[in-house]
């Protein structure tokens, strides 16, 4: 587990935009499923934000809260941002033709996984994003073997200056 | 022309027939009717988005509510996008197939189109042209509609939705999601002072919104407050100030950018009394007509789409027999019936 600590939302876009690289790289192999963990605020969808920038996505990032799944199709790979913030019972999942997501190129990332429940293909990277003092900090763990190098080398040097303060467990 | 509307494009299913005479014949939304002899007598408790075994119930009673069988219909719409493919897909293959069986012409209808002509339903209707604030839980939009399928986007949020920040911030006051209209109830109970809010965007040139930051303003602003009822009805009273600020100042910066004096407010939140008052006074100080379609039609229906759809029917425009919809569709890629794309 890498922890980062994250003085601002800038900070919190610049990690998802460090992800970037290795997620397209990881996902060409077999899809990808990151959840995002959090309360409200703390910058869930900022990081999504910086990770699609990073995946080369120049439009906007609208919060998926009410449409529930925001697909984005990029170069190296294709991206399904959902939110399940609304789902009153994992079985809704079955109506979002989730399935169909799970495929070589595909990066599923799910903010709100814990409302997924079993229904919800495990994380093969979970962040969880919580207030720390007047920002917020990151705990990255690996849920998979191929994501452990990634989340490794979050804790090496070459990470911005604004995002330091790491530690590893 | 008589024609029957199908919304499917996220959580509602909503079915309606429009006549160009007689109006609107019936419309019902699945989450919001009794069904009868369908499911015998019983209504079972079906999932948010579970629009497969909702539709043709629903088609059937909106049908016997209007008096109408599917021999006197002209055609039939449905939603072609944008919105949850999979929800899309359902109302397409429905209602493009009826449309087959009965031997009429069918339609898919963009959903943020319909959203823009539902005031039309209304008496007085807006005349062409109108701006639109759009403000929802799903959108937050300001539109220059011109007519029929000429519509240029002004501005429209970078994060969350209106609504949505209304509901998650009455989430954070303790109030249930969604909260939107509770929180608007508490704030009646309240008054300034509490915390100092910020107004995304409203300094900056241009018509986006970004309400995300409001959102999480609320939530570090009350970390050291203790939350007694008076003190959340203070917050809440702060927050819809700041959010009405924001929607009226874009609002009227739209009018006074195109010159167009009509303004329709629609979507959940154009509910919000606090938000009526401010336009309604700002607006008619500046000479600006304000229109607010019934809320019923602020929100997913069908009577949009059937509206819409007859609008494009009618002059000509159909669907071809495969069906088809789409996730992402972009308004002002809409062109008015006949044009070349």
């Amino acid at each position: 587990m890498t922890r980062i600590f994250l003085p601002d939302a800038a900070a919190t876009a610049a990690l998802g935009a460090r992800l970037a690289p290795g997620l397209a790289a990881a996902c060409q192999a077999g899809p990808v499923v990151v959840h995002l963990e959090g309360p409200l605020g703390a910058g869930k969808t900022t990081l999504v934000r910086g990770l699609l920038r990073g995946l080369g996505h120049e439009g906007r990032v609208r919060s998926p809260t009410f449409t529930l799944l925001e697909p984005y199709e990029l170069p190296d790979c294709e991206v399904m941002h959902l939110d399940l913030y609304r789902l009153a019972d994992p079985a809704e999942l079955d109506y979002l033709g989730l399935e169909d997501l799970l495929r070589p190129g595909g990066l599923v990332l799910v903010e709100w996984a814990e409302r997924g429940g079993d229904r919800l293909p495990g994380a093969d990277l979970k962040l969880a994003l919580d207030y720390q003092d007047a920002g917020r900090c990151a705990r990255c763990t690996a849920g998979s073997g191929r994501l452990e190098p990634l989340v490794a080398a979050l804790a090496q040097a070459g990470e911005p200056a604004s995002s330091r303060r790491i530690e590893t467990k | 022309m008589r024609v029957l509307g199908i919304e499917t494009s996220c959580d509602e299913t909503g079915v309606a027939v429009v006549d160009d005479r007689a109006g609107l014949l019936a419309h019902a939304l699945y989450s919001q009717v009794r069904l009868h002899a369908e499911f015998g007598g019983v209504v079972p408790e079906l999932a948010s988005r579970d629009h497969v075994r909702k539709l043709l119930p629903l088609v059937d009673q909106v049908l016997a509510e209007a008096g109408t069988t599917p021999a006197e219909l002209d055609g039939v719409a449905y939603t072609g996008g944008p919105g949850l493919i999979g929800a899309l897909l359902v109302g397409a293959c429905a209602g493009r197939s009826l449309a087959w069986a009965w031997g009429v012409p069918a339609i898919g209808v963009h959903h943020m189109e319909a959203h823009l002509l539902a005031p039309m339903l209304e008496s007085p209707a807006p005349a062409f042209p109108f701006i639109a604030l759009l403000v929802s839980g799903g959108h937050s939009m300001l539109v220059e509609v011109q007519g029929l399928g000429q519509y240029r986007v002004l501005g429209e949020t970078l994060d969350d939705a209106a609504g949505e920040a209304f509901d998650k911030t009455a989430k954070v006051l303790g109030l249930g999601y969604p909260g939107g209209p509770a929180l608007a109830q508490l704030a009646t109970a309240g008054g300034p002072g509490r915390l100092s809010l910020p107004r995304p965007m409203l300094r900056r040139p241009g018509l986006d919104f970004s309400f995300s930051g409001l959102k999480t303003a609320v939530i570090i602003g009350i970390r050291d407050l203790e939350l007694d009822e008076k003190t959340r009805a203070d917050v809440a009273w702060e927050f819809q100030e700041a959010m009405v600020d924001v929607l009226v100042g874009k609002s009227l910066r739209a009018v006074e950018q195109t010159g167009i004096r009509r303004l329709v407010v629609a979507g959940g939140v154009g509910a919000n009394r606090r938000l009526r008052e401010r336009l309604t006074g700002d607006a008619a100080a500046l000479g600006v007509e304000v229109f607010y379609p019934r809320l019923e039609f602020c929100t997913d229906n069908g009577a949009m789409i059937a509206y819409a759809g007859m609008l494009r029917l009618k002059a000509g425009e159909a669907a071809s027999s495969s069906i088809e919809a789409r996730a992402r569709w972009d308004l002002e890629t809409l062109r008015p019936p006949g044009a070349s794309v």
